[in-house]
């Protein structure tokens, strides 16, 4: 009878991931819940692309099934107000106390300037995905209590990967400085590897995917590159050496190029990843309406295979977009702190206990 | 000029359409370079293979960097 129990039980992943699958189907509900009314794609995709402040799973003939989420709101008269975004929806007018709601944008009614710190659905997610992070690294990082062990567990899952950041991407890129800016690197890196993966999940919200999320990520990379950059740094910006006098003295064109060069560079950093998640989310999406708008069974099922072969790449995308980002991010600090005309010799025992485990 | 803008309410779209239609020519033709050049260098010298991956993930995500701009400057005008 034990041994029965657990062969049906032995595959829990297999039968976890057949759930997942099935989810899969959630967006699959998205027109149901207006059926007299004609599809709009366009609708669809916004809704799924933008933050709102409603976690909304899937609606099914006119019964919402949602999370509403807290509101918080600041009026320079009013002060503080606090509430459930369900209030909203028990007036026909979407207002309550004042404030409306119209397209996920809270307005008041009198017209005055309120301040929206409501916890949306993107706030929601980044909670979430922080809690997993904290679990994840924590563990990890308490295997390492009263000396390196041999690893098991979670931590073989993970310390190859922040072995192949060390090694592969802040050593080369970096040079000899490169542990101080390591915390940061490999932050980065699985912050926006889960948060990609958690938006491609079903009923995930996408956050990488929101312009404000990668623009503090390219902003703090920009502030470490300001702020650790050294004497060379700053020459090669405002008197580049080998460019010739007249480029840099009556008109200076070429500081001012470099000093463009300095925005843009974050700048790419910040656009490249909203756009490939955001496009990645398109796409999958448009090709689920394709089946409602052409309403057939056929095109159901070609559109699906067409859906899990882009859904595996943007599985793919969601680990080069956080590789690309670190990857850049190390070179930009690599060309702050980089020493040219001094070459130390630096030494070669690993100060550093990850990935050596002392023999007993 | 007014009167034009009412009764031409699609140029956007269409300029739209086109521009990330010819956004995905310049990706493709870019990145099918660097994979062109990637799969020689690779067989020439398979012993290189890990650091010209490196060099081709590196330099497409640069190009996809600039191909995506164009994307989001058409959807911005073909939905404003």
């Amino acid at each position: 009878m034990n041994g029965f129990i657990y062969t049906i039980t032995k595959p829990i992943f297999f039968y976890l991931i057949t759930l997942l699958g099935l989810l899969s189907g959630l967006p699959v509900l998205a027109n149901s819940h207006n059926p007299d009314k004609e599809f709009n794609s366009s609708e669809l995709i916004f809704h799924h692309i933008k933050d709102s402040h409603e976690w909304h799973f899937a609606s099914v003939g006119q019964v919402h099934y949602s999370i509403p989420l807290p509101i918080i709101l600041w009026a320079s008269d009013r002060g503080f107000a606090c509430f459930s975004s369900a209030r909203f929806h028990e007036s026909a007018t979407h207002t309550y106390h004042g404030y409306q709601i119209s397209h996920e944008h809270i307005s008041r009614t009198d017209g005055q300037k309120v301040y929206d710190f409501s916890i949306t659905k993107n706030v929601a997610s980044m909670f979430i995905s922080v809690i997993i992070l904290f679990g994840v690294f924590f563990t990890v990082a308490a295997r390492y209590k009263g000396g390196p062990k041999r690893p098991s567990g979670i931590q073989s899952v993970f310390e190859p990967i922040i072995i192949f950041i060390r090694d592969e991407i802040a050593k080369p890129n970096i040079g000899p400085k490169y542990k101080r800016y390591l915390p940061y690197l490999l932050t980065v890196f699985f912050f926006i590897w889960f948060n990609n993966m958690l938006g491609l999940l079903p009923g995930g919200a996408n956050l990488t995917g929101n312009i404000a999320v990668t623009m503090v990520l390219a902003v703090l990379t920009f502030l470490i590159t300001t702020f650790s950059a050294n004497k060379d740094y700053w020459k090669h910006i405002y008197n580049t050496p080998g460019v010739p006098w007249w480029l840099k003295f009556p008109l200076p064109l070429m500081p001012l190029v470099e000093f463009i060069g300095m925005f843009t560079k974050p700048l790419s950093l910040m656009i490249r990843l909203f756009a490939n998640i955001t496009a990645g989310h398109i796409i999958i999406l448009s090709l689920i309406s394709l089946t409602f708008i052409f309403k057939s069974h056929v095109i159901g099922v070609a559109a699906s295979i067409f859906v899990v072969a882009m859904s595996f790449l943007e599985i793919l995308v969601a680990l080069i977009q956080a590789y690309v980002f670190t990857l850049l991010t190390s070179l930009y600090f690599g060309g702050a702190v980089a020493e040219h005309e001094h070459e130390h010799e630096h030494t070669h025992e690993a100060e550093d206990n990850i990935g050596h485990v002392k023999a007993h | 000029m007014q009167a034009a803008e009412a009764a031409n309410p699609g140029y956007a779209a269409m300029g739209a359409g086109i521009g990330a239609g010819l956004v995905a020519i310049g990706t493709g033709l870019g990145i099918g370079r660097i994979g062109g050049s990637a799969a020689e260098s690779i067989a020439r010298q398979p012993e290189a293979s890990g650091k010209i991956m490196g060099a081709v993930i590196l330099t497409a995500a640069f190009i996809e960097g600039v191909a995506l701009f164009g994307v989001v400057v058409c959807f911005i005008i073909g939905t404003k």
